[in-house]
């Protein structure tokens, strides 16, 4: 398909779907009978949970909560961070041009809402903040745009669920997120997607990490989803920072997503490390990693690894090396491919059945560790598990 | 315990076993010599059942059934064990879990790790970069787990150093209920090149494979030293 077309496409997309705005947004959580509640939780959202430090929470446009306990940490919808923070001049657009395709536009256009996180400077935080964007209503496009900023020192850990109504089909996700990680300060970013079977979604994510601060991200998707496409990007511009993006991603027939992340190791002894776990049972998968190596003594490292389950669906690994400078460490591992029958029969002969040993061997490739992935969300992967297994 | 009569079998359209037979009782270790590519370890995955060991001819029986086309899994739950020479990597799956697999849910294989001071590597995912000795230890601990009435060992004592074959011998004996001396249920099939398992196991009975067939029996020491003097041209016309 060539580039024009591609934008044609992408234009009528944003026309297929009505805006946030038009659709009607819940007042209030006990609006949310307990199918959704459920959903969320599935999603790594849970409302009764006692060990998050904070809810914000958008169905549709409207923002239903938007709560944190912990001071020294600052969570507000971004339409009143705007307003508080004289258009958050330092942050909002910074990192992200808006000019940059057809959905950056609509976002800075039309803006529905979205979150505001700060850590404010030393704040270590130990459980995380969950942020829950939440498309309620059929063919609803909705449009956020995050920022966080860790402070000097500080420590967060953000989990996000981008989900749709249990009976809804379809609908559209934009979101923007800015993330801003100074000196000495950790984030760890956990994002979840569950989205239904006629959901596109277009993230556009940047990253900026100073000296001797930390970003982690993991993301998971597991359900089907119609079309994808991503590809967050984190810099490293303080020395010694360090970026690490795990995802865990299972495309079953019908979904198209074409995900990955990229880091700019800029300035010396930083360190990179992409590692994504992919499935397809039926699905298309593209699988992308990009190191950029710019300033000497960094290391970074890039794996990218491929399950094809079933007859049907592609993986397409494309994991890239750029080096600029001579005194860089960077290297990558790709493997695409069935499980080998020899691990299975591994398996079997120390008494498993067939089924028993490929579920065994699924669940430990997708077994990446996950730091602080909630527990609802590990039984899902258990199911996902089960539903690749099945789709063989 | 397993009786295979005139076992011929063919891999990849070749034909590696000619003909063999085999008696083991109950309680009962076998040692099993002979040159690489005779068709040692092609016995034992027969045995075993693993794809593309294609049977043509004859019958191996396993406490009374005829297992010759049983699937894996399930002479594994009857009572076969099999210690992997060059076993997989499974990446993700950490040694626990897997000793707990093959016990069927049991600690045993855990506890025994941590008896045999192999506790740090119950966290590490299965064999990846475990070490020759390591994979040895590791393949037994998930035999112990398992507890098969009869094993088959593949060169247990390959790429293991001195100091750990005591540890190996022990483990070997404790599979094979060597501590036992009356009603001894567990017995084993050993292939072995350099005969060094003998010094810390004993064996009942001992067979020379030269091209896929059986052409000597008889006390393992005595086989094996004269092995070592004659080489195994000599076992060609049997002595014993």
């Amino acid at each position: 398909m060539s580039v024009l077309e591609n934008i044609k496409n992408e234009e009528e997309l944003l026309k297929k779907f009505k805006p946030a705005d038009q659709a009607q947004s819940v007042k209030d959580l006990s609006e949310l009978d307990q199918e959704e509640v459920l959903r969320l939780k599935k999603t790594g959202v849970d409302l009764d949970a006692k060990n998050r430090l904070g809810t914000f929470l958008q169905t549709n446009c409207g923002v239903v909560s938007c709560s944190c306990h912990v001071q020294g940490v600052e969570m507000l919808p971004i339409t009143e961070a705007l307003k508080k923070y004289n258009g958050l001049s330092d942050y909002y657009w910074k990192l992200i041009d808006p000019d940059k395709d057809v959905f950056t536009r609509e976002a800075r256009e039309h803006l529905d809402n979205g979150y505001f996180i700060r850590a404010k400077k030393g704040q270590k935080v130990v459980y995380p903040l969950q942020a829950c964007l939440y498309i309620r209503n059929d063919n609803v496009s909705q449009r956020v745009h995050n920022i966080v900023v860790a402070e000097e020192g500080s420590e967060l850990h953000i989990i996000t669920g981008c989900t749709t109504h249990p009976h809804l089909t379809s609908g559209l996700h934009i979101g923007i997120s800015e993330f801003y990680v100074k000196k000495g300060a950790k984030l760890i970013f956990t994002m979840v997607h569950n989205w239904a079977e006629e959901v596109y979604v277009r993230p556009r994510t940047a990253v900026v990490v100073e000296e001797g601060g930390t970003f982690l991200s993991n993301y998971v998707s597991l359900k089907g989803v119609k079309s994808v496409q991503s590809f967050p990007t984190c810099t490293l511009k303080g020395k010694g920072a360090i970026a690490r993006f795990n995802s865990v991603i299972v495309a079953p027939e019908g979904s198209y997503i074409d995900t990955g992340s990229r880091i700019i190791l800029d300035a010396p002894e930083t360190r990179g490390e992409i590692i994504s776990r992919t499935i397809s049972y039926g699905g298309h998968i593209i699988a992308r990693g990009h190191l950029v190596g710019k300033a000497p003594d960094i290391k970074a490292h890039l794996e990218c690894q491929g399950l094809m389950l079933g007859q049907k669906g592609i993986i397409h690994a494309i994991p890239e090396l750029e080096a600029h400078v001579p005194d860089v460490d960077m290297s990558h591992e790709a493997a695409v491919g069935k499980i080998a029958k020899e691990e299975i029969e591994y398996l079997m002969a120390r008494g498993l059945s067939e089924e028993d040993a490929t579920s065994t061997i699924v669940r430990g490739f997708l077994n990446v560790k996950i730091e602080g992935l909630p527990k609802e969300l590990d039984d899902e992967l258990q199911k996902a598990v089960e539903e690749c297994r099945k789709g063989m | 315990m397993l009786h295979i009569e005139d076992l011929w079998v063919d891999v990849h359209g070749k034909e590696v076993l000619k003909g063999i037979d085999l008696h083991i009782g109950k309680g009962e270790t076998h040692c099993l010599f002979g040159r690489n590519g005779s068709g040692k370890t092609t016995l034992l995955m027969t045995i075993m059942g693993f794809d593309g060991y294609q049977v043509k001819h004859g019958k191996i029986m396993f406490k009374g059934e005829d297992i010759t086309h049983m699937p894996l899994n399930e002479r594994a739950r009857l009572g076969l064990g099999l210690s992997f020479q060059r076993p997989p990597t499974l990446r993700g799956v950490k040694l626990r879990d897997m000793l707990r697999l093959c016990g069927n849910g049991s600690d045993k294989g855990v506890q025994l790790a941590i008896e045999y001071g192999f506790e740090s590597f119950l966290d590490r995912e299965v064999n990846l970069g475990f070490s020759g000795g390591e994979i040895k230890k590791s393949e037994l601990l998930q035999l112990l787990s398992q507890n098969p009435d009869l094993t088959l060992l593949d060169e247990p004592e390959s790429g293991v150093d001195v100091e750990n074959l005591n540890v190996i011998g022990d483990m070997i004996r404790r599979l094979l209920e060597k501590d036992k001396h009356r009603n001894r249920t567990k017995s084993g099939l050993i292939i072995t090149h350099t005969g060094f398992i003998l010094n810390y196991v004993t064996a009942d009975r001992g067979h020379v494979m030269l091209d896929g067939r059986l052409v000597c029996h008889g006390n393992p020491i005595d086989i094996f030293e004269r092995i070592q003097q004659n080489g195994y041209e000599e076992c060609a016309k049997c002595q014993f």
